[in-house]
């Protein structure tokens, strides 16, 4: 172990039944340094967070810590706690109704009593000291969240963890809040304490990190120092595209010209109440457009925006010319808009029921309550798309959860086929699932386009949307930062504009 | 983003309050004001302090039984067996001291071990074999209302002469007495059960509020998910919390037996309703983490005194007591979701 | 991801996951217990009740009269479950409301009218509207201020039985109308009794109701994945109302039942306990109490078993307010033996018997 490292991870091999979440990773966190996490959704992030934490246990591997001769075993967030780690979560993981004295303290130390007037003085130095400005006995629910932010932060700090790790701790935060928090951070470097910050938004990397862990596919790209690495240079990496390859790939993208029509899908200033900042959009028929950006960035939300799925905050929708309202996604499915969720497991099987019953269901609900299909016909249509999509199941009754991923995705791109939509949207459709299906799902979405059905695509393979998407609308912190179109569909426009604040940008 | 300044305002006060002193005060707002009413309405009676003490005289098994529910609903989970658990302690010590001359210290120790033989099972089951605490403590509710009519059939009063000494002894309290009509000085009297009813607040509000085990519980009953990671052991918590609440039934349930004196399987029935709407009414939040044994206190006296004033009023008829109890639950009930709603919008907005 | 049962454990897995399986197995232990304790139990016998009417007698009419009021609240119990995650505890005291009202609107202010104040058909609708309301009420709490549905269904399980005293002033109306004692006796010349086809009245209503509307799918899809659902178009709020309400019919015509048995009311002890039996053949039938896909004749099929079991212990003469205790006993069982972490552990020893090693330790 090196001199002034305070963590060293060598070697960490985890996987689950099915998934090889990491392999061979290794981390070194020095004193008083923050280092950033970095990778896209299935990089290993949160599963190498969960081994450090003892949230989950390691296959094999070391982890080293100062302080400790031999390698450290973490079987339990107690065990991480007693060798000095501690773990801010993006959900609070205090108690809304206690006080933030108590939350400080609860848990720890020694005697069965508490003594108030101890732990509200004790408190209150401690919050002075981190120069945050919160009363100790307020109830910890009636602060923002930004401050619960921060006291879970200060009980950390009062366990004298030497190794902080701030899990997305931004994402729930506005400008100012997030500066007070990296204030605090600031504070904490100075005194030594080494932070591994996970975070989503760019510009905060460049901020307050010193230096940047990428993970890809549950393997080690590689550490960098923050001045040595350009955005640009950072988002291929994370993504696994090297920027000059990229940049002379043919693009053999559709090009799509038809730029007279009415929109078939028009929204004027369109926002939710998912913090997304409004955006306009609009999409014609038989065009395939995109929403790209990192993880976090608001490409889901606008698209659930637009189903209806998320409440509806403010903007005008129009479809084909004539202005619509769509509150529920009952009422985007009236106007012909399907949408394919992002996370398939909660928002889009329904675990119990059967292929069958799942296929059938949104065509089913937009039918009406008092028409249901009857056997033969639900039948055929389970067997039409199981063939139209080919799909691995042992009948049409076999509940959808005991079907792979790929499958059950398939199950649900059945279903919203089967309304036969006017507008399609599918949030990372081939998320999770093997190569051969997620080409088999671009083909069809071309497909699709063809006969005249609008599709919006996201996905975090930037390559699959230059393969499918005429149009991409980008986005950075929630809000719709570029348009390209045409010749600016190559990777290296995409990663500028996503990286943003550099010259190409948008 | 910071803490607001303290200027004072009232309307600034309120929303620095705690949610559970803030339900807490509702309560003893809303007796305050139904006492004075009955006061200034229904004067003859509630002048005296002697009406308070009999209200306190009967309810005091009320009292302990909403100081268990209270604990478990603090705790995120809820206990509907008591009220049988009540009745089987009543039917159970009456047979015991009348059809076997037994001791009155003995039947005392038949009641705890009853409560805490529900306590035990009930606790273990919820806790550790994460069963919904609603299914096993309903089953716990019929079991001990089966269970007392299988003990005995008949009700029937106890008239083993040391424990008719316990149930007659009076506590005076000096300087409280009124003249009654015949112009005699009449002492103000309690029961021994209020005496163990206010013990039993006086230790579980010291618990609540200053020994870790009882901030365990509002922990776990706030977000189980964080006590867990705050390093409580959660599962250990929910099983004490239904073990002092069945142990609270044993007591309740001799407390109860030394009220009325008698066994009969239709004993307390709805009892248990009565303590879940006691401690709602005491600012006890149904999804756990919020709730104050004081709050239960008055929560229960208001419920006895609503009942007082109804039949006080004329109104004497059996069911208005289910009626207006079912009400106040009701209202209480929708009170709390709508002002916790609101304080949560706020709260996120600041 | 869901390990797909191997050859050699595919018996005992089929044998615990066909729902049927749990209600007959009980049936039928309780079926040889009698055989074997008594075999006079399964005797029927053709007699003639007061009126002169043929009536057949015997523990298995028994069973089937009395267990079909369970039958009918175990179908609206059952969607209940399956929507809402929770059980309606407050049958029971719905059941007095909906048989008060009945009462008051057949009687007027008279307690023992010579003549009918309105026909039976309109009495019927109008209880079968005060039941439907306290269902409304429920589901409102349930679906719209998030109570746990046990919770809230508290309210009525208490404030219910006053509220069904206080409908007729806690006068007791007697009717001496003998068409009304057909809906729990006998109609003249059919010696079965009258609730048994109510019973089955319902159940085909039910079952027509389930073929020809959405009410399965979209009950068991709210029940399995609320936000799923909500994005597939469905809105949950309405659906678990809708259940309760639905469960609000099943008690009225269970009310009417039970009203037509005595041709009176005891506020206090009709349908008394009811509802502890209603979840136990819901819980019985094999359906989750924590909702989602159901089953509707399991559930129907375990009602009967639960009646039988009451009339079994009643033969042996246990009081009926004793009874309560034996069944939660078997209530306690049940849901052990369904708890999730019991579940794991048994099937972690049952796999562990199996593995070579556990084989050799045996051997």
């Amino acid at each position: 172990m090196n001199e002034n490292s305070l963590l060293e991870m060598r070697g960490i091999y985890k996987s689950f039944p099915g998934v090889k979440a990491l392999q061979n990773v290794d981390l070194t966190l020095r004193e008083g340094e923050i280092m950033a996490l970095m990778g896209e959704n299935g990089a290993g992030k949160s599963t190498l967070i969960k081994v450090l934490t003892g949230v989950h246990v390691k296959d094999s591997g070391d982890i080293f810590i100062k302080g400790h001769k031999d390698a450290v075993q973490i079987r339990s967030p107690q065990e991480a706690q007693q060798v000095g780690i501690s773990t801010v979560y993006q959900e609070i993981s205090l108690c809304p109704n206690l006080s933030v004295a108590e939350n400080i303290f609860i848990g720890r130390g020694e005697g069965r009593m508490v003594n108030w007037k101890n732990i509200n003085q004790r408190t209150k130095t401690l919050l002075d000291s981190l120069g945050i400005a919160v009363d100790p006995t307020r109830q910890l629910g009636s602060c923002s969240i930004a401050v619960q932010q921060m006291v879970a932060i200060a009980r950390a700090v009062d366990m004298e963890c030497s190794v902080l790790i701030l899990d997305e701790p931004t994402s729930s935060l506005d400008e100012s809040e997030t500066e007070k928090l990296f204030g605090l951070m600031r504070d904490l470097k100075a005194r030594g304490v080494g932070m591994i910050f996970v975070t989503h938004f760019l510009d905060q990397v460049y901020e307050v990190c010193d230096r940047i862990t990428v993970l890809r596919d549950g393997q080690l790209v590689g550490e960098y120092d923050i001045a040595e690495m350009p955005r640009v240079q950072l988002v291929s990496k994370m993504l696994g595209k090297e920027v000059d390859d990229m940049a002379d790939i043919k693009n053999d993208s559709p090009s799509f010209s038809a730029k007279d029509s009415t929109p078939l899908y028009e929204a004027k200033a369109l926002c939710s109440n998912q913090g997304i900042k409004p955006f306009d959009f609009h999409l014609r028929k038989g065009e395939v457009n995109g929403f790209t950006g990192l993880l976090g960035s608001g490409r889901s939300e606008c698209v659930r925006a637009i189903f209806g799925a998320d409440k509806v905050t403010g903007g005008t929708v129009r479809m084909e010319g004539k202005e619509v309202n769509i509150n529920k996604p009952i009422d985007a499915m009236k106007n012909g808009i399907a949408y394919l969720p992002e996370d398939r497991k909660r928002d889009g099987i329904i675990g119990d029921l059967s292929v069958r019953e799942n296929i059938i269901l949104a065509l089913q609900v937009k039918k009406g309550f008092f028409k249901p299909f009857s056997r033969a016909e639900a039948e055929k249509f389970a067997d039409e798309y199981i063939k139209l999509l080919d799909i691995k199941t042992a009948s049409t009754n076999t509940p959808i959860k005991s079907l792979s991923g790929g499958n059950q995705q398939k199950v649900i791109l059945g279903r919203w086929l089967l309304t036969h939509p006017k507008y399609l949207i599918l949030d990372e459709p081939t998320r999770g699932i093997d190569v051969g299906t997620k080409v088999d799902i671009q083909k069809l979405v071309l497909k699709l386009a063809s006969e005249g059905m609008s599709v919006t695509f996201i996905s975090s393979e930037t390559d699959e949307m230059l393969r499918t998407c005429s149009r991409l609308l980008v986005m950075r912190d929630r809000r719709l930062v570029g348009e390209l179109t045409g010749d600016q569909l190559t990777q290296n426009t995409i990663m500028n504009t996503i990286a943003g604040g550099e010259s190409n940008g948008g | 983003m910071s803490a607001p300044k303290t200027t004072g305002g009232f309307a600034n006060r309120i929303k620095r309050m705690t949610d559970t002193n803030l339900l807490m005060s509702i309560t003893i707002i809303v007796f305050i004001l139904m006492y004075l009413c009955a006061v200034l309405f229904l004067r003859e009676g509630f002048l005296k302090p002697q009406t308070l003490f009999n209200i306190m005289n009967a309810n005091a098994a009320l009292i302990i039984l909403s100081c268990g529910m209270t604990l478990v609903m603090i705790t995120g989970g809820i206990d509907i067996s008591v009220g049988g658990v009540t009745a089987l302690v009543s039917m159970c010590c009456a047979v015991y001291l009348d059809y076997h001359g037994g001791n009155v210290v003995v039947s005392m120790l038949i009641a705890l071990g009853i409560g805490l033989a529900f306590g035990l099972v009930q606790g273990f089951l919820v806790a550790y074999l994460e069963i919904q605490p609603f299914i096993v403590t309903l089953a716990g509710m019929f079991f001990a209302r089966g269970m007392t009519t299988i003990v005995n059939t008949n009700p029937f009063n106890v008239v083993n002469q040391s424990f008719v000494d316990l149930k007659e002894t009076r506590i005076t309290i000096p300087f409280l007495g009124s003249v009654n009509k015949k112009g005699v000085y009449v002492n103000a009297y309690i029961e021994i059960g209020v005496v163990v009813a206010l013990l039993v607040v006086a230790v579980l509000f010291f618990t609540l509020k200053w020994t870790k085990t009882g901030r365990n519980f509002y922990a776990v009953g706030g977000n189980r998910q964080s006590a867990l990671m705050l390093g409580i052991n959660v599962k250990k918590t929910v099983f004490l919390s239904h073990l002092i609440c069945g142990l609270l039934a044993g007591v309740g349930g001799f407390v109860y037996f030394m009220h009325v004196g008698s066994g009969s399987a239709s004993h307390a029935s709805g009892a248990e309703m009565n303590a879940i709407a006691s401690s709602i009414i005491g600012g006890t939040m149904l999804t756990g983490g919020v709730g104050n044994i004081i709050g239960t206190l008055f929560g229960a006296m208001s419920l006895a005194l609503i009942q007082n004033i109804v039949s006080s009023v004329g109104l004497d008829q059996a069911w208005w007591t289910g009626i207006t109890i079912a009400g106040m639950l009701c209202l209480f009930l929708v009170i709390q979701s709508v002002i916790i709603a609101q304080r949560r919008k706020t709260g996120s907005k600041e | 991801m869901a390990a797909k049962p191997t050859t050699q454990d595919s018996f005992l897995s089929r044998l615990l996951h066909n729902q049927i399986l749990i209600p007959l197995a009980a049936l039928l232990l309780l079926a040889v217990f009698n055989l074997i304790a008594d075999p006079s139990f399964f005797k029927i016998s053709l007699g003639h009740n007061s009126n002169g009417d043929p009536v057949l007698s015997g523990y298995l009419i028994t069973i089937i009269d009395y267990g079909s009021e369970l039958a009918i609240l175990a179908i609206g119990m059952t969607l209940v479950t399956a929507a809402s995650g929770g059980q309606d505890i407050s049958v029971g005291a719905t059941i007095a409301i909906s048989g008060s009202v009945l009462l008051r609107v057949l009687c007027g202010t008279d307690t023992r009218p010579e003549v009918l104040h309105s026909p039976i058909i309109v009495a019927f609708l109008v209880s079968l509207l005060a039941a439907m309301l306290c269902g409304a009420f429920n589901g409102a709490l349930v679906a719209f201020f998030k109570i746990q549905p046990m919770v809230a269904t508290l309210i009525l399980f208490t404030a219910g039985r006053s509220i069904a005293a206080w409908v007729n002033n806690n006068e007791l109306p007697m009717i001496t109308e003998a068409r009304f004692s057909y809906f729990g006796g006998y109609i003249p010349g059919i010696p079965i009794p009258t609730p048994f086809f109510i019973a089955i009245l319902v159940f085909i209503a039910t079952w027509a109701l389930l073929k020809f509307t959405n009410l399965g799918l979209y009950v068991q899809s709210v029940g399995i994945n609320e936000k799923t659902a909500r994005l597939n178009g469905l809105n949950p709020e309405i659906i678990k109302l809708g259940t309760y309400v639905l469960l609000g019919v099943c008690v009225a015509v269970a009310g009417l039942i039970k009203v037509s048995r005595l041709s009176t009311i005891n506020y206090s002890v009709i349908a008394k306990d009811i509802e502890m039996d209603a979840i136990l053949a819901v819980a019985l039938g094999g359906n989750a109490l924590s909702g989602g896909k159901f089953n509707m004749s399991t559930s129907v099929l375990g009602a009967y078993v639960i009646q039988f079991l009451t009339t079994t212990l009643y033969k042996f003469d246990v009081q009926s307010d004793a009874l309560s205790a034996y069944k939660a006993v078997v209530v306690i069982i049940l849901v052990v033996i369904s708890a999730p972490t019991v579940r794991e552990k048994t099937s972690a020893f049952f796999r562990k018997l199996r593995t070579p090693d556990g084989a050799a330790k045996r051997g």
